[in-house]
């Protein structure tokens, strides 16, 4: 891939909510599986030093095309929500100085936390109509769901296992610079 | 004052996980209030057809019954290598819907007795399956009472001091848990 210097300007950003998202793919029979989470928090400081990026899911915001499953997400089996409501990722020290983004961070899961690598793509900074400016960033990382206690799978005919242990934790960002 | 459903698997009056049961509901405390659940042979076939304006009777009393309790402890024994059928529907009946089902959550432990030399592990297996797939929190333990009508003195009193203390340990963790969810609960309001 190549790469291009990229200037992201001092200061707070706030990810716009609408416009982002965030979620889990993760192989599943015969294809794979994705998910999302509606309630979101993200913020993105940046000084000349360097930056700090903070994000944070709301278990029970997890969104899929069937309620049954939904409620069988936030169980025990899986993230079980009542314990631990809220995923979360901390990553200091971020570079942000190119187009390709990597990102050592420790992300937080079913009360498990560990360090993690996320790469991605940084867009150039905009001016968008409203007189903001705006950034896009994309980033992704691959955990074993297994590592943060998220063990539920249930045994094919074959003796495979329906549900694959890598998920893949992608989130499409769109940032705003505060005022 | 905490209150525990407990459920025998077994509708047979000499049943051995009523027995079970029983031994289990001693090792509870004074804290602790079992209520041994009845009805269960009145629950009938789930049939989605007959949960609409109003469930049956029975299934109502059981819905109330789980939704009154703070946790759950089951002894199953093992039909066919499995859990018993009406065991089986009382749970479809409860868990429906699931997404707002009385046992969501809800700290359950499972123990068995069978008559033969492996204490119903199959079924104990099959029934963690089964309500982690409801939502429950099954608690970690097992409590495997083989050879069953050998276990138990005329008084019903479960003989064994190995199992009498298995028993011991999934009854503290399910008052753990319990209490663990309470202070949750606590917490977020």
């Amino acid at each position: 891939m190549s790469t291009t210097q990229t200037q992201v300007p001092a200061g707070t950003w706030n990810l716009d909510a609408v416009h982002s998202a965030v979620g889990f793919e993760v192989d599943y029979l015969a294809g794979t599986f994705r998910g999302q989470f509606r309630d979101v928090q993200v913020e993105l400081d940046t000084a000349d030093s360097g930056a700090r990026i903070q994000g944070s899911a709301e278990v029970a915001s997890v969104d899929v095309k069937d309620e049954n499953l939904a409620a069988h997400l936030q169980s025990p089996d899986f993230f079980d929500a009542e314990r631990f409501p809220t995923l979360r990722f901390v990553a200091e020290d971020v570079d942000l100085d190119s187009e390709s983004v990597v990102v050592r961070g420790e992300i937080t899961i079913k009360g498990v936390t560990k360090p993690v690598e996320v790469t991605g793509t940084l867009s150039e900074p905009m001016a968008d109509a409203y007189g903001n400016e705006r950034l896009g960033l994309k980033l992704s990382a691959r955990v074993d769901r297994t590592d943060f206690g998220v063990d539920w799978n249930t045994p094919l005919p074959t003796g495979d296992q329906a549900l694959a242990n890598d998920v893949t934790i992608v989130a499409e960002l769109q940032l705003v610079k505060a005022a | 004052m905490t209150k525990v459903l407990a459920i025998s698997g077994s509708l047979r009056s000499d049943s051995y996980n009523s027995k079970l049961l029983r031994n289990a509901a001693e090792l509870f405390g004074d804290e602790v209030e079992v209520e041994i659940l009845g009805g269960l042979k009145d629950v009938p076939p789930y049939d989605e057809d007959d949960d609409h304006d109003g469930a049956p009777e029975a299934v109502a009393a059981l819905r109330a019954a789980f939704a009154g309790a703070d946790a759950v402890f089951i002894s199953t024994p093992e039909y066919n290598s499995s859990v018993p059928g009406h065991l089986k529907n009382a749970l479809d009946w409860v868990s429906r819907p699931l997404a707002t089902n009385p046992l969501r959550n809800k700290p359950v432990a499972v123990v068995g007795a069978s008559t033969g030399a492996f204490g119903a592990v199959w079924a104990q297996a099959e029934l963690r399956k089964v309500l982690a797939a409801i939502g429950a929190r099954v608690v970690d333990g097992e409590v495997a009472v083989g050879h069953s009508p050998t276990r138990f003195d005329e008084d019903g009193t479960l003989m064994d001091e190995d199992l009498r203390e298995q028993l011991g340990e999934v009854v503290d963790a399910l008052v753990s848990a319990v209490a663990e969810r309470h202070q949750l609960i606590r917490t977020a309001a």
